[in-house]
């Protein structure tokens, strides 16, 4: 299988804490990865180097490679805006635009340059089905998308992420602030995405990364553990601490 | 495990830490009102030292806050009706004609005959303390966007306080440089002396800066974090989040910054009367001498008689430029109300 992200030797550190340590993994293309690991693991931090969302932190120093596709993201003739572009994000809380919905879906189209309104409706309409939304805001596109529900908002966001198309998307505990049915719907759209998009999730929930993914990434204290296929790492960890962790013995 | 209790309650005695005292604020003011006094909200929640002094204490802060409230209450209600009936009395007294004082254009209360056209008054007002808020709004706009999201530390610790400082200048400084600075500087570039509403509006355009950049940069570091990250996430650059994410959402409480700059560029009366010229007439051009309502009460109100109809008169004019303070003030709950939704 091919392997659409590297990451070689990558170590972060915010200010004098040394946050992410010798990290390596490969992500392959059009698999669901689901990071897990107790609070403050560096889950969440790592997930955010993929596209350098820690540049908008202040002393955050990186060293180490992250590829997308061989090219190295951190590189100088790297753009940050195309790699955010490729690889789109879903943030824990949902946070769309005070916007409506069409503008929400068509912000980031319109970042890249595309104006003529039939592409426009096209790629909202696309987006908003690829995120199963499409039935349900059909009729309110002009809505604020502060009037939909908390699980609609999400479902929302990763449509507006879809409307860029991304080759990558990251999801940061994109269910936690969910109920049971929304987290529900969330999980099965990202089984459906995984057939054209590359999925990599962090999650707090051992059950998610079991029920969803195709690879799981053990990470504590900074270190990666482990990471493997989520049946065997789940069923048989080769890292002590990894089966302390799911077995619920700390975290 | 218990969770910590407050020192505070906890100092009551050691004797029943499991029943704390219900956490009933003491003097919540009593809704006395729809008046606008939330600034003043005392949220004396002390530390209720000893049970039998609870009711005491209860009673004591209740008419404390009473007696507060209901002080400012009859002070703003005198004021209102002290300058709302000898501003009427122009009118009603004296007989002269309203339409005549909003649309007359000659103001000579001690001329043969005697005329009340208070119009350049009303114009000069509203042309200064409206161009002193365009020229005020993109530069706070602007600085306010420089403290918050290119140079926020920088931002806080010098620029901020810098700004804030401006607010506590003098009026009477800030006339004394727009007199001895901006006039010459007019006079020079353009024609006539100098004095006028432009001098005018770029002294206020300053003392407003403050104003309108504070309540911008709350606006915009209070913004959800989650509103910038999503544009980022998306690919867009600093400008790009700037202009169509951050700009859009923080744009009624600009517009509420906005509207209390020009409800105190209005109100302004030193700073303006010393560079304005004062001619009570309706200027032609931006440089030439003009009047607004203030500078023409606080000229004039040492030189009438109580009771005369000059006299009466600059109360009318006083009672326009309060109706207007609270038309702006009702403006600013318009917006702030259309915000919250």
């Amino acid at each position: 299988m091919k392997q659409i992200m590297e990451i070689d030797r990558l170590n972060l550190h915010y200010g004098e804490f040394h946050a992410l340590k010798e990290m390596k993994l490969d992500i392959p293309e059009r698999t669901i990865t689901a990071f897990i690991g107790p609070s403050g693991c560096g889950k969440s931090t790592f997930l955010r180097t993929l596209n350098r969302m820690n540049d908008l932190v202040p002393g955050v120093r990186i060293d180490g490679s992250v590829k997308l596709d061989g090219q190295d993201i951190y590189g100088a003739d790297t753009e940050v805006e195309t790699l955010r572009k490729r690889v789109g994000m879903v943030f824990q809380q949902p946070n769309p635009f005070p916007k409506s919905i069409f503008d929400n879906v068509a912000y980031g189209p319109r970042l890249h340059g595309i104006r003529d309104k039939a592409r426009l409706n096209e790629i909202v309409e696309r987006s908003l089905r690829g995120a199963s939304l499409w039935e349900e805001v059909k009729d309110l596109l002009n809505k604020s998308a502060l009037s939909l529900s908390g699980g609609q908002q999400q479902r929302l966001c990763i449509a507006r992420a879809l409307a860029v198309e991304p080759d990558v998307l990251l999801m940061d505990e994109a269910t936690s602030a969910l109920d049971p049915l929304s987290t529900l719907k969330i999980e099965e759209l990202v089984r459906e995405l995984k057939q054209d998009y590359t999925i990599v999730m962090v999650t707090h929930n051992m059950h998610q990364a079991a029920r969803v993914s195709d690879r799981t990434v053990f990470f504590l204290n900074g270190e990666l553990v482990e990471a493997d296929e989520t049946e065997k790492l789940f069923s048989t960890p080769v890292d002590a601490r990894t089966e302390d962790y799911i077995t619920g013995r700390f975290g | 495990m218990k969770a910590t209790i407050e020192p505070s309650t906890r100092s009551s005695e050691g004797a029943n830490p499991a029943a704390p005292t219900p956490g009933e604020a003491v003097s919540q003011p009593m809704n006395v009102s729809s008046n606008q006094s939330t600034g003043g909200k005392p949220s004396g929640n002390k530390p209720v030292a000893r049970k039998r002094s609870r009711s005491g204490n209860e009673w004591f802060g209740k008419t404390y806050t009473m007696i507060c409230v209901s002080v400012l209450i009859i002070t703003i209600f005198s004021i209102v009706y002290f300058v709302a009936s000898k501003g009427l009395a122009t009118f009603f007294v004296n007989g002269v004609s309203l339409k005549e004082f909003l649309t007359g254009v000659k103001w000579a209360p001690d001329g043969e005959p005697q005329t009340f056209g208070a119009l350049p008054f009303i114009t000069g007002s509203f042309m200064t303390s409206i161009l002193a808020a365009c020229i005020s709004a993109p530069l706070a706009f602007c600085a306010a966007i420089f403290m918050t999201e290119l140079m926020p530390k920088f931002g806080k610790t010098v620029m901020q306080p810098v700004i804030e400082l401006l607010a506590g200048i003098p009026s009477v400084v800030y006339g004394f440089v727009g007199l001895s600075v901006i006039v010459p500087f007019l006079r020079s570039v353009f024609p006539g002396q100098g004095l006028g509403i432009a001098a005018g509006a770029i002294v206020l355009s300053i003392m407003i800066l403050p104003t309108i950049t504070t309540i911008a940069t709350d606006a915009m570091s209070n913004l959800p974090r989650g509103l910038k990250e999503g544009s980022y996430a998306l690919g867009a650059t600093r400008w790009q989040t700037i202009s169509r994410s951050i700009l859009p959402a923080v744009l009624p409480a600009m517009l509420t910054g906005v509207v209390l700059g020009i409800a105190r560029a209005f109100g302004e009366a030193l700073a303006v009367q010393m560079v304005i010229g004062n001619a009570p007439h309706i200027p032609n051009s931006l440089f030439e001498s003009a009047s607004t309502l203030t500078s023409v009460i606080t000229l004039s109100m040492g030189n009438t008689i109580m009771g005369t109809v000059q006299n009466n008169v600059l109360w009318s004019l006083a009672l326009m430029l309060l109706t207007m303070t609270f038309v702006f003030i009702f403006i600013v709950r318009v917006l702030e109300r259309r915000s919250l939704r």
